[in-house]
């Protein structure tokens, strides 16, 4: 752990340090938001995050207003999604959308009417009136998700569960260069962020809010110790923290605030902490008390392949084509079109898709500012990967592994905890694209693991119907020798006491024994509770972004609701991990 | 996998692997220029001699396997490895000792392993090490004084045999301190003069460590290593001194004569067959300084660096896998702090 150090202009607070990391050239534009003119067009895909995609409530031809659902959250880990202006269902179809993997989803279209009529919405005066119950529903009824580019549902972050925390931590580092929507938004929407934090803090039950913002954003910190000020807010704090990537990064943060490390495979929550991005709190707040649903969020549009570099307040569903038109166009044919920072972002297939609730960034690189395409080189072991993780790994013994196909020992390395920051690339001198090769043997993992529960589950089938044929066999056995015995018995004269204990007999034959060991034998019984226990652990281990977690339980399986549970804190984890998350 | 991708990051990487062995190459200069300057331009002939021989034998290697020329002919690691063979001959060896060297180097070394980033041993001190006991008359052919160039190119190239050069050649003052301390003088008597008088080997040292201490700063190479071997060698000498200062030469003589510094920043941070993580590289460093000092002091070889590199490198899958660096949130987990 870190050397402390101070810095900061107030009260001095005491910083711990994360290891690894890189100072990067930051890009950041300092811009005020704008309003983007209404699209004729809005895309709305079905999932817009980690759990399970959401339910069309709308069909075509139906007319709808701003603010209305027209997707329903469909499973624990699933959150609504709203039409963000007024107008007409044109389509539900298949349409590219912003993915990793390039591929379409199924999407809710919409023509605007340019209205913009909102649908009516409920208000709330006092929150703290409010059952924590009901408030996470009006959250997660408005369809807010964290900001910070993960997307993960806000309210099954407002429930801690039996976890006690005392401290919120607000994420407003924003560490990866270019990106400085959550600069604008702390600039502008300061009031909310701090009555947003106030709000959190009364859902979770902690005691105090420390907002971490990098040094680099002079004019976001100014106007937060502003709010703070003027609310009295004495239990919010802005710490500056040093401008280091991935400073943002939900644990690096909570390392560099409060020196305590989430420990592997776990929670914020596990050491007493709750993280969300700074328009996260500031969504919350809106959603609770005016009943806004989450409809717009600021996009970054920028790069030097951008005309005029922009940050936009967009309607979520915006094609990427109008952003870049808003923000004067590409300056460059054939310019990169990245979703996200430069670090972590991923490359946009084409520029019809929609900006979504997770869009933080649209960066347009133009081909001198990428890296050249261009065959990597062996990997010489240098060890400049190992200097600057973060996560304490060693990125060249996982690449070594991962590309030879072994991919438990990838896991002896602590694959799973990798953050996939892309620091090691960014330094790796035979240019090898590390955090692909990562998250190709993550995935392979995860295949893996289903595989083997599939494989597992097949087996006990078969095992399970050997002994039903087993059992029927003993019973067809037992009959036949309780009919000889009183045959016999019959045949001896009939001798009803004779008769009597046959009988007894072939029944007690025909008691299957598998059965009676099946619930009274204890050992058995920890056997079975063992292997759930080790089916839920591999079930959360491997639950996949695009997994339906919760709504495949049936909600009177406890085991399959233990399952679910564990999957969506896997999947929380995994939005967790990501720089910039609100996590 | 071919590593076109438009994955992330999206940046432009700086650093290559071309580069940063430019970077390690351009660090050699003032050493070598001190070379020059004590044993004359033989040094320069060697280097330039092995140097060809690699990059014929790299591009031979590479044709064999049906690899692609381009990339790795420009990564200029063939060219350090022959450079770093080419310092470390005698100035007056015969030309066909740089090339055996070289080409024992890249093909003994490198390619039967599979080439860059496979070679579990360092290239350099393979090639090296098949010299020193193939020909090991040749490599004692080190000169008292800078040789001129009629007699470099008589020595080099004119087929002069190593008994007429008696006259010009003597030992280094490592040999002569071994030659001394068999014949049972004591240090003072058997050495020939401080490290540091004309035509001291002290001032090659100091380039070799002027440009590794630029390397840190430069960040081609971590500390790590050579400071654990500089630490390893002082140690043991300043052990052995204080035992016995008649018999056991100073630390200063010992960390200032020899391949000391050339050793320890330039070959022993080898990434390829060295240790890789950080406690690794430690221990590693400090093996190998600890190995040059068993073998200058008892060993049946004036200097150990060869040895002690390639000795270590056996350990090294054994020191990666045990000397870990802590994970994030393995181990020590943080707690509230109520
Ligand atoms: S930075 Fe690249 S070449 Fe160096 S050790 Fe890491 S993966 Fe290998
Ligand atoms: S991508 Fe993973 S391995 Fe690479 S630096 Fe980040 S955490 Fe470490």
């Amino acid at each position: 752990m870190g050397r402390p150090q101070t810095i900061g202009s107030q009260a001095k607070p005491q910083l711990w340090d994360f290891p690894g990391g890189l100072h990067l050239p930051e890009h950041k534009i300092d811009a005020p938001i704008r309003s983007m003119p209404l699209p004729k067009t809005l895309v709305f895909p079905l999932a817009q995050h980690i759990g399970a995609p959401a339910k069309p409530v709308v069909e075509v031809g139906d007319k709808v207003l701003r603010g209305q659902v027209i997707a329903e959250a469909d499973g624990y880990v699933s959150t609504p999604v709203h039409a963000s202006t007024s107008g007409k269902v044109i389509a539900i179809e298949e349409r590219p959308v912003a993915h990793p993997s390039g591929l379409s989803a199924r999407c809710i279209v919409l023509a605007s009417d340019g209205r913009d009529k909102a649908a009516p919405g409920r208000t709330v005066e006092d929150f703290k009136a409010l059952e924590l119950v009901e408030l996470r529903n009006i959250v997660r009824d408005a369809g807010v998700v964290g900001l910070g580019g993960a997307a993960f549902p806000s309210f099954i972050k407002l429930n801690p569960g039996s976890a006690r925390i005392d401290t919120l931590v607000l994420n407003g580092a924003e560490c990866e260069p270019y990106i400085a929507c959550d600069q604008a938004v702390m600039a502008e929407e300061p009031a909310d962020i701090v009555r947003g934090a106030q709000l959190i803090m009364h859902a979770v039950g902690a005691r105090q809010t420390i907002i971490g913002i990098e040094d680099n954003k002079p004019r976001g910190i100014a106007a937060l110790r502003k709010a703070i000020g003027e609310q009295q807010a004495s239990n919010v704090r802005v710490v500056v923290v040093p401008s280091r990537y991935p400073q943002g990064g939900e644990k690096q943060l909570i390392q560099t605030l409060t020196g305590r490390e989430i420990p592997s495979e776990g929670l914020p929550l596990d050491i007493g902490i709750v993280c969300h991005n700074v328009a996260t709190a500031s969504a919350v707040w809106r959603a609770v008390v005016y009943g806004e649903p989450l409809t717009e969020r600021v996009i970054t549009v920028t790069g030097p392949g951008i005309k005029t570099p922009s940050n936009l307040r967009v309607r979520l569903g915006t094609p990427v084509e109008d952003l870049v038109a808003a923000a004067g166009g590409l300056a460059e044919q054939g310019a990169r079109l990245v979703m996200g920072g430069p670090m972590m972002g991923f490359a946009l297939p084409n520029a019809r898709v929609p900006a979504v609730k997770a869009t933080n960034c649209i960066l347009a690189l133009r081909q001198a500012d990428v890296r050249p395409e261009e065959p990597a080189m062996p990997c010489i072991r240098c060890g400049a990967c190992a200097e600057v993780c973060p996560a304490g790994l060693l990125p060249q013994q996982l690449y070594w592994h991962a590309r030879a196909g072994e991919f438990d020992k990838t896991q002896n390395y602590n694959l799973f905890d990798c953050i996939e920051c892309g620091c090691c690339a960014q330094v790796c001198p035979s240019h090898i694209p590390l955090v692909q090769h990562y998250r190709f043997a993550k995935t392979e993992i995860w295949a893996e693991e289903r595989e083997k529960r599939k494989a597992d589950a097949a087996r006990e089938r078969h095992e399970f119907r050997n002994a039903r044929l087993e059992r029927i066999d003993a019973e067809k056995k037992a009959a036949r020798a309780a009919k000889k015995a009183a045959l016999q018995a019959k045949k001896a004269g009939g001798d009803p006491v004779g008769d009597a204990i046959a009988k007894a007999k072939a029944a007690k034959q025909a008691a299957p024994e598998s059965d009676s060991k099946a619930t009274d034998d204890p050992i058995a019984a920890a056997k079975a509770k063992a292997q759930a226990r080790k089916a839920q652990k591999a079930q959360a281990e491997g639950a996949v972004p695009s997994a339906a977690a919760a709504q495949e339980a049936p909600k009177d399986d406890p085991v399959a609701a233990a399952l679910a549970k564990a999957k969506a804190a896997k999947a929380a984890k995994q939005s967790d991990d990501k720089p910039d998350s609100d996590a | 996998m071919s590593g076109v991708t438009l994955s992330s990051p999206h940046l432009p990487v700086q650093p290559s692997v071309g580069g940063v062995m430019r970077g390690v190459l351009l660090a050699l200069i003032p050493g070598t220029a001190a070379m020059v300057w004590l044993l004359g331009i033989g040094v320069l002939i060697n280097i330039a001699v092995c140097v060809a021989a690699c990059l014929v034998t790299e591009a031979a290697c590479l044709r064999l396997r049906d690899r692609p020329l381009s990339p790795f002919m420009r990564d200029w690691t063939a060219i350090l490895t022959g450079a770093l063979i080419g310092l470390a001959l005698p100035p007056l060896a015969p030309w066909w000792i740089a090339v055996i060297g070289g080409v024992s180097g890249i093909v003994l070394g490198k390619h039967l392993y599979g080439g860059l980033g496979f070679n579990p041993f360092n290239p350099a001190m393979v090639g090296y090490v098949v010299l020193l006991i193939s020909f090991p008359t040749e490599l004692t052919l080190w000169t008292v004084e800078r040789a001129d160039v009629a007699t470099t190119l008589a020595a080099q190239f004119g087929g002069l045999g190593a008994s007429a050069l008696d006259a010009v050649t003597a030992a280094s003052p490592l040999d002569g301190l071994r030659t001394g301390l068999s014949q049972n003088l004591t240090v003072d008597e058997a050495r020939i003069a401080s490290v540091f008088a004309s035509g001291g080997w002290g001032w090659v040292n100091l380039g070799f460590l002027l440009g590794g201490l630029w390397m840190i700063w430069r960040k081609l190479i971590t500390w790590q290593i050579p400071v654990a071997m500089l630490a390893g060698l002082g140690i043991m000498a300043l052990v052995f001194w204080l035992i016995d200062g008649d018999r056991h030469a100073d630390p200063l003589f010992h960390l200032m004569s020899g391949a000391a510094m050339l050793g320890a920043f330039f070959i022993a941070t080898d990434p390829v067959s060295g240790a890789t993580t950080p406690r690794g590289k430690l221990v590693f460093g400090f093996g190998i300084g600890v190995l040059v000092y068993l073998i200058r002091q008892w060993g049946g070889y004036p200097d150990g660096v060869a040895f002690g590199v390639l000795l270590m490198n056996m350990t090294v899958p054994l020191l990666d896998t045990h000397l870990q660096p802590r994970v994030y949130g393995q181990g020590k987990a943080g707690r509230p702090d109520r």
